[in-house]
């Protein structure tokens, strides 16, 4: 289960942090923001090989001492990031896989409200809820 | 300090060599043991053997070797490895012993000499007693020796000396002192390094042979011992390749140990926080060697997997939780050292990738430093005292054992704190450390491309300089990142990083940037809460009432007092109370957007601009001026908003303010763009200090343009527009910076009346008529016509523009004239206008009028003359006004392709109209060379049709050679018929075709009526006439016809003498009416064979009409008609 989850525009600014022990939000805002170095440089190298017909899932980002960044990239450049606790070994690439997957659906189905304006910071229970559900659940 | 027991030992990390002796060498006195010495130092290449040499005296006395144990029975081992132990066999214990004689084989005094060398030998024995340490002997001789078994006494006396020193023959070396001093040098140094491995060798079997002694309850830490040192000598003796392996086996081996120790410890809790240490030391050093071999064996993913099973392993074992500091500062190195091993095969041709890179480490290192500050200074604040007497002072003398804790040998006793104390002393340079590492993490992360990461680090570096009290480098790192964090948009991080950085200003009190921050930290892009926000902006208020601010929250009370003088010391300083801040690449407390109304104002209308300001800050701010700044200075005096007296404008929080400015443009910017360079908010009063925000253009800051981007693509922007209330949404309100001024709108009609097509080269007329629907007098209008500008540049060579009608202009002409001079207008008066165009090309013409004309008007009270003008263009398309054909046609009106001299033709002209408007045709004229003659007399010509010419001429006999000749010139007037009487005419040359003269030597000629009739004589007088100075015989025939009978001479042959001519008459009687063929009249000219007869025959008729018998009666009737 994820310790913090982010929704990245295109633009590289945040959409939606949400990270569980949230004394220590900050440290997980650089953690996402500085993963992103990682994801620009696969979307580059993947974009020079295959074109449009490029796997969405990033995979392992940079592993920390403490935590796994993972990372997702939508058609329309919108990152999804998932950090997980190193030591939490029993989560296997596929049920990461999943995760975003789950995360995509609920980000389209954002998008698909008419009274969204995308690219504004996502305001949206469904997601919300969506989230929470994949977060480590704290007391 | 702390750190320093894991700093890696030398002898670990240099190349080990095999240590031996030289002995016998007297390398201060003696030239030849000088050069003996000197060829085993220099040039130590790689490609030699690892031998370290050193020269001792020959009664050196060597580490003494314990008493060896027969039983490990009741020892108990202190530690792991000895902190001697390695430098001990690099450097002291010598695996051969070399001792240097100069012996000859034939030496006088063999005898004597052999026995004297046998005694130093057993002087050297002794002195190695109970080490396995190898002898040799080396002779150093004059002579060269021999090829081996043929020096008889060599070989004798050889084994006598190795019975004398009790040497095996292997050991005994001879050592020329020749001319090939090198080469004999390092075939011994191969000798002496076969020698030195069985040592080691031997050295390995001895301590594997301990093995079987150990118990494994209580010698745990001996194996790990013997494991290593067994290691150590592999390494010493052996190549790189099969040592990696072994040092991976005595990791795992060790680490097993290690596990079973631990366990086995874990009831004896001190005994197990002192071994901790101890076995966290030596698994650094030796994960330090496993990594260095892996990456010089060009194997840096089993380095990196090595390394992490090692942090794995050993990242848990945190010991005491007094003590954890104590493990981070070993964490640290463990991280530093693989950065520093990774770097180094970097530069030595490895490729590292972006997310495998020295700089992890670095910052994991910095990372553990910083962990390690932290868990110091929380001990520090729990209050733990200081042992007295300093049990640390022991340190002097050097551990014995690696890792170990310098009082557990004296006093047992166990405390952290000492190293807690020693550890803070040096705090300041732990700092340095963590920045050192950061700094070289940065520069990692830069090589590899990760910005972000390295803007990370830099905030980290930042804020290190901030608990080290460097606040000028802490502000200026986190200024640099600030901007990139800025247009990433990511506002939580810009917030925290601001947040540092507001402490730095205040604890420095650096008035201005503390400014600066405290805007942005208040303005909509920071997420501080709203009693942050609300303090922060009774901060800044108490900054500019020029009083000192709070102090920010978590600032160490120390810094507080200080910076409380300092600040007092800046208010008390005068002068310095004026800031000016560029706001645009901010995003400040205070929004503005400046619009003119519109993108473009006529010269009579008042300007409009608005200046929007919006706060965000949690209170209302009050400001005292503001100002913009345009283009043009002198504007600027209408655009100012200055508070009055005592109170203050004031901008509500979260409201949307708008200032209207209205001024009157200078007639002399028509034409010219106005800018807004500028807009300037002064906040506080000159009582205080005051602050300038100044926006560079129309407003907007480094956030602006996104908003603007969302707000037009929000859905909710039509909802938004129907509220329709007074108050604007701010962000859909776009800038607008600039406006034109543009002249006064004319009030007067310009028309133009021509009659198109233009016929080339006619002065064409236009008739321009200029009413005035102004309501004052225009005055001094002008007109500025002709081609206009811009076109082809051909045009204007063949356009000329004239206002006189009555004579054709010349080529002189202009093709534009420009400020005619018109005059005034009265209102409502009507002036008119005739340019006449020349168009000397066909083709597509644009022409401009261009009507200028000042008023007087007013503006706002303001009374101003106003330039106007109208432009009206017209496209005139010219065409040729007619076609003029020539021919040259024989008297017979048959096409002439040449023409002979002095022979009578005919020129026919053709003028083909193909005007649409009827043309008159004045007056044509045939310009020949020697005369001129009149004809064409006024006539008109509708479109498609022409007006024929004939003339008749002939051409005078050559005076030269040449034979095409120009003939002339055909000139016609003309003008349009319905122009007016005085319009001039229009004179068109058309230059006649050159004619090929021919001349003829004979000239025939015939004279006959024009008809003939039937039954009736028919008189022909044949003129055939010599052109030649020669005298022509001419054969003349007629030939019989059916149509004719004739009388007279039917074949003769004349002599006609040069110039003059023959007559034939020939009387003629028609047989038959209608159109019949003339007899032949054949001609030969015998001796002029170049004319022959049919080409005289051309100039004789060849038929003629004759009319059928008349009745006798009406024979008068008939003759009359």
């Amino acid at each position: 289960m994820a310790v913090c989850i982010a929704v990245i525009a295109k633009e590289n600014y945040p959409l939606y942090i949400r990270s569980v022990p949230t004394q220590n939000e900050l440290k997980f805002h650089y953690t996402v923001h500085t993963s992103l170095d990682v994801v620009e440089e696969k979307i580059s190298a993947v974009g020079k090989a295959l074109g449009d017909q490029r796997e969405l899932y990033l995979g392992l980002l940079y592993p920390t001492e403490d935590y796994k960044v993972y990372g997702y990239v939508t058609n329309s450049k919108v990152k999804f990031v998932i950090v997980v606790d190193s030591s939490n070994t029993s989560l296997r690439d596929n049920e990461i896989r999943s995760m975003f997957r789950k995360l995509h659906n609920s980000f389209t189905d954002v998008m698909c409200n008419p009274f969204h304006n995308p690219g504004d910071p996502i305001q949206s229970k469904a997601f919300d809820g969506i989230v929470s559900g994949m977060m480590v659940q704290t007391g | 300090m702390a750190g320093s027991q894991w700093e890696l030992p030398p002898e670990l990390c240099c190349r080990p060599m095999a240590f031996v002796a030289l002995t016998g060498l007297d390398v201060v006195y003696n030239a030849v043991h000088r050069a003996i010495w000197d060829a085993f130092c220099a040039n130590r290449r790689a490609d030699r053997v690892p031998i370290s040499f050193k020269v001792l005296p020959g009664d050196h006395e060597y580490p003494k070797c314990r008493t060896k144990r027969t039983s490990y029975e009741w020892y108990i081992p202190k530690g792991i490895l000895k902190t001697s132990w390695m430098n001990k066999h690099l450097n002291l214990v010598p695996a051969l012993v070399v001792l240097f004689y100069e012996l000859d084989w034939d030496d006088p005094q063999w005898k004597e000499k052999q026995s004297e060398c046998a005694t130093k030998v057993e002087i050297v024995r002794t002195s190695l007693q109970g080490r396995n340490t190898k002898v040799a002997v080396v002779l150093i001789q004059k002579k060269t020796p021999l090829p081996p078994g043929e020096d008889l006494v060599a070989s004798e006396r050889a084994s006598a000396l190795c019975n004398a020193c009790d040497l095996s023959g292997k050991s005994l070396f001879v050592l020329p002192h020749t001319d090939h001093l090198v080469g004999y040098i390092i075939r011994l140094e191969n000798a002496f390094y076969e020698h030195a491995q069985t040592y080691y060798y031997t050295e390995i079997r001895r301590v594997k042979s301990h093995k079987e002694f150990l118990n494994k309850t209580t010698h745990q830490l001996l194996f790990v011992r013997h494991q290593f040192k067994i290691a150590f000598f592999i390494w010493i003796s052996s190549t790189n390749a099969w040592l990696l392996s072994y040092f991976v086996f005595v990791f795992v081996f060790f680490l097993f140990r290690y596990y079973k120790t631990a366990y086995s410890l874990v009831h004896e809790l001190r005994a197990h926080e002192t071994n901790m240490l101890e076995i966290k030391t030596m698994a650094g050093f030796i994960n330090y060697k496993i990594c260095r071999l892996c990456f010089q064996h060009n194997t840096p993913l089993d380095a990196i997997a090595q390394f992490r099973k090692h942090i794995d392993l050993c990242k848990k074992k945190i010991g005491s939780a007094e003590l954890a500091f104590e493990h981070a500062a070993w964490m640290s190195k463990q991280f530093q050292s693989f950065g520093e091993l990774f770097d180094e095969a970097i530069k030595l041709g490895l490729t590292a990738i972006q997310t495998q890179n020295p700089g992890f480490y670095y910052q994991q290192a910095a990372c553990y430093s910083q962990d390690r500050k932290q868990l110091a200074q929380q001990l520090w604040q729990a209050g733990v005292s200081y042992p007295s007497p300093d049990p640390l002072d022991t340190q002097s003398t050097g551990l014995d054992f690696y890792g170990q804790r310098p009082w557990r040998q004296g006093h047992q006793k166990f405390s952290g704190v000492c190293i807690l104390h020693k550890h803070l002393f040096f705090l300041k340079s732990l700092q340095e450390l963590i920045i050192a590492l950061l700094s070289n993490a940065v520069a990692q992360f830069k090589k590899y491309k990760c910005p972000r990461m390295k803007s990370h680090l830099m905030v980290q570096m930042g804020e290190e300089y901030y608990h080290a009290k460097d606040y000028t480098k802490a502000v200026k790192l986190l200024d640099y990142v600030m901007c990139d964090y800025r247009t990433e948009r990511w506002w939580a991080l810009l917030s925290a990083i601001l947040s540092t950085a507001l402490r730095c200003a205040y604890l420095m009190a650096s008035v201005k940037d503390y400014i600066i921050y405290c805007m942005e930290l208040q303005g909509r892009a920071s997420t501080l809460k709203e009693e942050q926000k609300s303090r922060i902006e009774k901060n800044l208020m108490k900054v500019l009432l020029n009083e000192i601010p709070d102090p920010e929250p978590e600032c160490d009370p120390s810094s507080v007092a200080a910076a409380r003088l300092l600040w007092s010391d800046r208010m008390a300083l005068v002068g310095s109370n004026e800031f000016t801040i560029e706001v645009q690449d901010y995003i400040p407390f205070i929004q503005c957007k400046a619009k003119f109304q519109s993108p473009s104002f006529h010269v009579d209308q008042p300007i409009q601009l608005q200046v929007l300001l919006k706060a965000d800050c949690p209170h209302p701010v009050p400001f005292s001026k503001l100002a913009i700044s345009l283009s043009n200075q002198e504007y600027n005096q209408w655009c100012v908003l200055e508070s009055t007296g005592q109170d203050s404008m004031i901008l509500s929080p979260g409201k949307t303010k708008c200032y209207n400015f209205n001024f009157v443009a200078k007639t002399e910017d028509v034409g010219k763009k106005i800018e807004v360079r500028g807009v300037f908010l002064m906040l506080g009063s000159d009582r205080g200090r005051c602050v300038f925000l100044s926006w560079r253009g129309a407003g907007g800051d480094a956030a602006s343009t996104h908003e603007a981007l969302q707000a037009s693509r929000s859905s909710w922007r039509w909802v938004r527009g129907l509220e329709a209330n007074q108050e604007p949404h701010w962000d859909s309100v776009s800038m607008q910076h600039s406006t034109m001024i543009i002249s006064r709108v004319p009030k007067i009609s310009v028309e133009l009346n021509h009659q198109p097509p233009a016929l080339c080269n006619e002065m064409y007329c236009l008739r321009l008529t200029v009413q005035s629907q102004e309501e004052g007098v225009a005055k001094d209008v002008r007109l500025t016509a002709g081609l206009k500008p811009g076109q082809d540049a051909n045009l204007s060579q063949t356009t000329h523009v004239t206002l006189d009608g009555s004579v054709v202009c010349d080529d002189t002409a202009a093709a534009l004239l420009p400020d005619i001079p018109l005059g005034d207008l009265k209102p409502g008066e009507k002036l008119e206008k005739c340019v006449y165009v020349k168009c000397v090309s066909t083709g597509l013409r644009v022409l401009l009028f261009h009507v200028a004309y000042s008023i007087s008007t007013t503006v706002e009270g303001q009374h101003i003359i106003c330039k106007c003008h109208k432009d009206e263009t017209v496209a005139i398309e010219t065409v040729v006004p007619f076609e003029v054909s020539v021919k040259f046609v024989s008297t017979k009106f048959e096409p002439l392709d040449r023409v002979a001299v002095d022979i009578p033709f005919l020129l026919m002209t053709d003028i083909l109209s193909s005007s649409p408007w009827p043309l008159l045709l004045a007056s044509s004229s045939l310009q020949l060379l020697t005369m001129t003659n009149d004809v064409l007399k006024s006539s008109v010509l509708q479109t498609g049709e022409s007006a024929s010419e004939c003339f008749c001429l002939r051409c005078p006999p050559l005076t030269n050679s040449n034979n095409t000749v120009p003939t002339g010139q055909y000139l016609v007037s003309w003008r349009r018929q319905l122009s007016c009487s005085d319009a001039p005419l229009i004179h068109t040359t058309v230059t006649l075709p050159h004619v090929i003269l021919e001349s003829v030597p004979l000239y025939i000629y015939a004279d006959l009526p024009s008809f003939g009739r039937v039954r009736e004589s028919l008189p022909v007088r044949y003129h055939i006439e010599n052109r030649t100075a020669l005298v022509q015989e001419v054969e003349m025939a007629v030939e019989p016809s059916d149509a004719f009978m004739f009388s007279g001479l039917k074949q003769v042959r004349v002599r006609i003498l040069p110039g003059s001519e023959q007559q034939m008459l020939y009387n003629y009687y028609p047989l038959m009416a209608g159109y019949q063929t003339l007899p032949q009249l054949s001609i030969n000219l015998p001796r002029c064979s170049t004319t022959n007869a049919h080409s005289l025959r051309r100039f004789l008729p060849q038929r003629i009409f004759v009319k059928p018998q008349g009745r006798q009666l009406d024979d008068a009737s008939i003759a009359a008609a």
